[in-house]
């Protein structure tokens, strides 16, 4: 393997829910242009993770943050840090496909439009091209831009999604549990989709589902407890854990 | 038919029948205003200025003046209101002061409009000068709107899903855009709805604009907003209870008048909600 490169590194990540202590003492680095998958059972903390990077879980009353996560050498809990930029750079795609019950085309302008980057329309169009094709749906949908997006299948709307955050050119893209609600033909499908993308982007998905872990990702952290447990290779996790308790739940002792 | 069906049958038919009592009146109320004032509707009386002690001729300033309140109301209540409650819905921070505030809004709702008349009267007719005018006028009825325009825009920002929110700031929009693009565009239906509800309040309203506005007999119509004019729920009250040997037809038709006029705000608001509902544009 070429010589790896942090993408964002997460530094002794605490956070509390009010009292709750939610992620304890975190340390994680993850590479450049590769999937990494956090798997560890429901509750464990995988989601609120996720949240800390792109800093959505400012949105929440009363929940502190210790710790840093570095990208690009700046601390995104740093006052300095535009969270509108971060969230730019770091794109995220949410569980169950929440497409805005729109065209097809106002769901994808809708990130040019805030971020105040609508030009020509030949340059939009262009744009919008791009992310379908990058998702594999410009084929099926370039005569149907018009259409409203909630009438496309879950496969092609979550595809919707992902293009939604291609458009602002993000470099990370965060996936919480992409393909809990596809079928297991859908879900393969996404996790080849993820395969290519990991060419340009650098990818962290959340799943609880260990197969597709095992058969997208390239490194895998396993949470429990708010704890990450362990880190590493996606086939070393799987085939050699050093720790019994990742062993336990990859073998589906718990879980 | 099995037991459950039947029980099913009756249950059906209690609450059929129940609803039926709740549409009756209100049929009944329409019916005996039409029948009781058509004969006096014309084209006259909704175009002249009523005379000879408003036994003969028409309600056209009342009519006006109701519109202009209508109006004026909705000049300060909508974006006060609608703007107050989004940002209570989505900018203010859970805390002792906000709570308070939501409270004291929902028992706004409960003060008699008589109150908020003698308010009026004090703050706007005496205290800052308006005089007894449309401007007064406006401004208590807008106040009296307030509770159920904040509310019912309350409780439509509360419906739109709370997602829509996430996917919009996890693209990198402001709070602002996401209530712009996101929020509102989902929740102006049910604003439309509570809106034009406290606004039918307030056209059919006597008390608050007692003592800020209405005109007993000004049959000119008025030139600006301090001045005085005639309100349909006025002078309804005065034709019925102080002008000896008043025709009754006219106050059924001055009555239907008003009920007319309630009614094609519903439709105007049923209308643009469909258009929304269409087009949910950007
Ligand atoms: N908004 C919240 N307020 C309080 N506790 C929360 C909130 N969100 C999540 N939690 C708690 O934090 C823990 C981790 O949640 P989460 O990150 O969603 O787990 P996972 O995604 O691994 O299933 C859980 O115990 C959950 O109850
Ligand atoms: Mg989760």
């Amino acid at each position: 393997m070429a010589a790896l490169k942090t993408r964002i590194s997460i530094e002794n990540l605490n956070m509390f829910y009010g009292d709750f202590h939610a992620l304890k003492d975190v340390c994680l680095q993850v590479p450049q242009n590769n999937v990494t998958a956090l798997i560890g059972p429901s509750g464990c903390g995988k989601s609120t993770l996720l949240r800390c990077v792109n800093r959505m879980n400012d949105l929440i009353d009363g929940v502190r943050t210790e710790g840093r996560i570095i990208i690009d050498d700046q601390n995104i809990f740093s006052p300095e840090t535009d969270v509108v930029l971060l969230r730019k750079k770091v794109g995220m795609v949410f569980q169950r496909p929440n497409v805005f019950d729109q065209s097809i085309l106002n769901n994808l302008r809708f990130g040019l439009r805030i971020h105040r980057q609508m030009r020509s329309k030949s340059e939009t169009m262009e744009l919008i091209q791009k992310s379908l094709e990058d998702v594999g749906l410009w084929d099926i949908l370039k005569d149907k831009l018009h259409h409203n997006a909630r009438q496309l299948s879950l496969e092609q709307q979550q595809r919707l999604c992902i293009a939604r955050v291609l458009i602002l050119l993000p470099e990370v893209i965060l996936l919480d549990e992409p393909c809990s609600s596809l079928d297991p033909i859908a879900t393969m499908r996404i996790e080849e989709l993820l395969r290519v993308l990991r060419e340009r982007y650098t990818l962290v998905i959340v799943t609880h589902n260990m197969q597709q872990a095992a058969r997208a990702s390239d490194y895998t952290g396993f949470m429990y407890m708010g704890q990450l447990i362990e880190f590493g290779l996606t086939q070393g996790i799987f085939t050699a854990p050093c720790k019994e308790l990742t062993e336990n739940y990859i073998t589906g002792h718990f879980g | 038919m099995n037991a459950a069906g039947i029980r099913q049958k009756i249950a059906f038919t209690i609450l059929g029948l129940i609803t039926l009592l709740v549409v009756a009146p209100i049929v009944l109320i329409i019916y005996y205003v039409i029948s009781r004032g058509w004969s006096a509707m014309s084209w006259e009386f909704l175009t002249a200025a009523p005379r000879n002690g408003m036994k003969e001729g028409g309600i056209f300033p009342a009519i006006v003046g109701t519109v202009l309140l209508i109006v004026g109301t909705m000049l300060f209540s909508l974006p006060v209101g609608i703007l107050s409650a989004v940002y209570l819905v989505e900018y203010a921070k859970d805390n002792l002061f906000t709570r308070l505030i939501k409270l004291s809004v929902v028992n706004l709702s409960g003060i008699p409009s008589i109150v908020y008349g003698l308010f009026g009267f004090t703050l706007f007719v005496v205290f800052l000068g308006f005089g007894t005018s449309i401007l007064a006028g406006s401004l208590t009825l807008a106040i009296m709107s307030l509770p159920v325009i904040i509310t019912a825009t309350k409780e439509a920002l509360e419906a739109v899903p709370m997602t829509y929110r996430e996917i919009s700031l996890s693209l990198g929009a402001t709070r602002w855009q996401t209530v712009r693009y996101c929020v509102l565009p989902y929740a102006i239906p049910g604003i439309l709805t509570g809106t034009v509800l406290s606004l039918s309040r307030a056209a059919g309203e006597t008390a608050p604009i007692l003592f800020t506005v209405a005109a007993f007999y000004l049959p000119r119509l008025p030139r600006s907003v301090f001045d005085q004019v005639m309100a349909l729920p006025y002078h309804l009250y005065v034709i019925s209870t102080q002008v000896p040997n008043m025709p009754a037809k006219l106050s059924f038709a001055t009555g239907l008048v008003l009920i007319g006029l309630v009614c094609l705000m519903n439709l105007v608001s049923i209308v643009l909600r469909a258009h929304y509902r269409k087009k949910k544009q950007w």
